[in-house]
């Protein structure tokens, strides 16, 4: 274990306060990176799929610019289907895909694909959600100049939800956080596997305790990020 | 003549003559749950090139869904609608897109984009058409003056008040050049004053660039201040369709009635009917409306009256009120006389262009 901590404040603070073992900071800083890795990735490759399924899901509804109803109610129950399963089943269900893409389902890389695949139809419905509060008066305005359907999407409904699209990026990734931490009990590392290993079955509080303590950190410093950025852009247009 | 024949016959009067907007027995029914509502019954008119044309009905009307009609917001059940001589109705989509940049629209709730500032917002038909050069950011600075909001060029919707909303809602209308301005209720949600300076705004248009606006509205006083010709539309129907002077001094259906009390009073107030009867000799009397338009307006016609067929006449009630630039009013007033004498009477009034009518003495 580097020791390169030993002399950090948090090394002080650990051992004054909560008598923990000098490795402590070392593998709470990696796992903290690890989740931060986790959860990033996923969240990004989530969005790459869910920002167009969602609004696949909000065009294709009646009435909407691409109605198509048959593809919007399969891909609706696609959606909820995924969305029904506990994340913790959906780990185990689909261990095999992740060990054909990746070649292992341990590990945090390996973690990646369900916590992807799980986001995907979350963000789904959270952009369709933040897409319908667009006015549709809006969208008829842009109709009524001649606009296509990709120039609605690209020009009206994504701009116009981004302050709602942001926070939904800070909502995944904060949900993300919680469904790492479930991954970490079936090997996914980072902060989950931090707590659940060494933490619960080798009944070492101090460890469980201060991952709690970084995730909820971090989980308040997204949420935080989220908020501000949104606040930002929102102000900006006033 | 053919039905062939016939079908020429309209397709030469759409192109050749000065009309811009051909609607032909458009119908258009809703599929509730379960239970269809029809929203147009057949609806045809016209709109002439450079022309103020005003739709008036209540709200549920069908007039909405009438103008929504012209760039196919909604698809017509039945019936065509004609743009210069182009049939909307039979255009495919990427057709329709394009004729969409040539037709207008301004709506109620103005339907500015908040993610662009003001010139941006006008900037965005031209982005659709595909045509950002410099002639195009030239064009709204151009457009941005003509509407008067040149120093909020930088600065978001959310930061202005309704009328200047509405004010980037007509440049941004304009960008394209289009052939005709379609206004959906646009002045509905400001206030009195603001509606006037908006509706002004639209009469110097209209004489600038001559260009044709069709606009629908549930407020007469928007009618009677920029129209110049009017469709009554009532229960999915047109009432009656006129000059809007004609409609106002001769209003002959109950809707077109009902819509002019809200703007023009009419109507004797019940307290002076009962003076008048109490007044009354022994002397036939008749109570008569007389409207006056225009230059007859200015004429000492009801003085003349008296003195030459020595009736007298006891004022009740009158009104003068201007509708677009033409001044009008009415005037009730019971005349009293031998009954020869009153017919005389009535007959010179008819005679020097004013509408009489003889209104039942209750």
């Amino acid at each position: 274990m580097p020791d390169f901590f030993a002399a950090s404040g948090m090394e002080m603070f650990f051992t004054t306060f909560l008598g923990a073992h000098d490795w402590v900071p070392a593998s709470l800083l990696l796992a903290t990176w690890e989740t931060i890795y986790m959860v990033a990735i996923s969240t990004f490759l989530s969005y790459v799929v869910g920002l167009p399924l969602g609004v696949i899901l909000v065009t294709t509804f009646k009435g909407h610019i691409l109605e198509n109803q048959p593809l919007h109610q399969v891909l609706g129950s696609i959606v909820n289907a995924v969305r029904s399963v506990p994340f913790i089943i959906f780990l185990i269900l689909l261990i095999p895909l992740t060990r054909l893409l990746v070649g292992t389902y341990i590990g945090t890389v390996a973690s990646i694909v369900p916590l992807t695949l799980a986001a995907i139809p979350f963000v789904a419905r959270l952009v369709e959600t933040s897409l319908k509060e667009i006015e549709w008066g809006l969208v008829e305005a842009a109709l009524s100049m001649g606009a296509s359907a990709w120039q609605i999407i690209s020009k009206v409904l994504l701009p116009e939800a981004k302050p709602a699209l942001l926070l939904g990026v800070a909502i995944t990734a904060i949900n993300l956080v919680g469904y790492s931490a479930m991954a970490g009990i079936v090997g996914g590392g980072g902060l989950g596997t931090l707590a659940y290993f060494y933490g619960y079955q080798r009944y070492q509080v101090v460890v469980m305790w201060s991952s709690v303590v970084v995730l909820v950190v971090l989980v308040q410093g997204m949420q935080m990020l989220g908020d501000s950025l949104a606040a930002k852009v929102v102000n900006k247009r006033r | 003549m053919t039905w062939a024949g016939r079908g020429m016959y309209f397709v030469c009067r759409c192109v050749g003559g000065s009309v811009l907007i051909d609607i032909r027995n458009l119908t258009k029914v809703f599929d509730g749950a379960g239970q269809q509502v029809v929203a147009l019954d057949n609806v045809s008119l016209t709109v002439k090139k450079g022309e103020i044309f005003g739709i008036i009905g209540l709200s549920g009307a069908g007039k909405s869904t009438l103008v929504r009609c012209i760039n196919m917001l909604e698809q017509p059940t039945a019936g065509q609608v004609f743009v210069d001589g182009r049939e909307i109705t039979a255009l495919k989509q990427r057709e329709l897109r394009l004729a969409r940049q040539k037709i207008g629209m301004i709506f109620q709730h103005f339907n500015l984009l908040s993610s662009r500032t003001v010139s941006e917002n006008v900037l965005f038909p031209l982005e659709i058409a595909g045509a950002v050069d410099d002639g195009a950011r030239q064009r709204v600075t151009d457009l941005l003056e003509l509407v008067g909001l040149t120093d909020k060029a930088d600065v978001f919707p959310d930061q202005l008040s309704g009328g200047q909303k509405q004010r980037v809602g007509i440049a941004r209308a304009l960008a394209n050049d289009p052939k005709v301005l379609l206004s959906d209720e646009a002045t509905s949600a400001l206030d009195p004053q603001t509606t006037r300076s908006i509706l002004k705004l639209l009469r110097d248009i209209n004489s600038q660039l001559n260009l044709t606006i069709l606009l629908i509205t549930h407020d007469m006083q928007v009618i009677k201040e920029v129209c110049d010709r009017v469709a009554v539309i009532d229960a999915a129907r047109i009432v009656e369709i006129g000059d809007v002077l004609r409609i106002f001094s001769g209003p002959r259906s109950p809707a077109a009635r009902s819509l002019i009390k809200t703007v023009v009073s009419r109507e004797i107030p019940p307290g002076l009917f009962d003076f008048s009867r109490k007044k009354q000799g022994q002397a036939a009397a008749k109570l008569i409306r007389v409207s006056f338009i225009g230059a007859a307006a200015g004429e000492p016609v009801i003085s003349s009256m008296i003195k030459k067929f020595d009736v007298d006449a006891n004022i009740l009630y009158g009104n003068v009120d201007r509708i677009k630039d033409t001044p009008f009013g009415n005037l009730t007033l019971e005349i009293i006389g031998e009954p020869g004498s009153l017919t005389a009477a009535l007959d010179y009034l008819g005679c020097r262009g004013l509408e009489v009518e003889v209104l039942p003495h209750a």
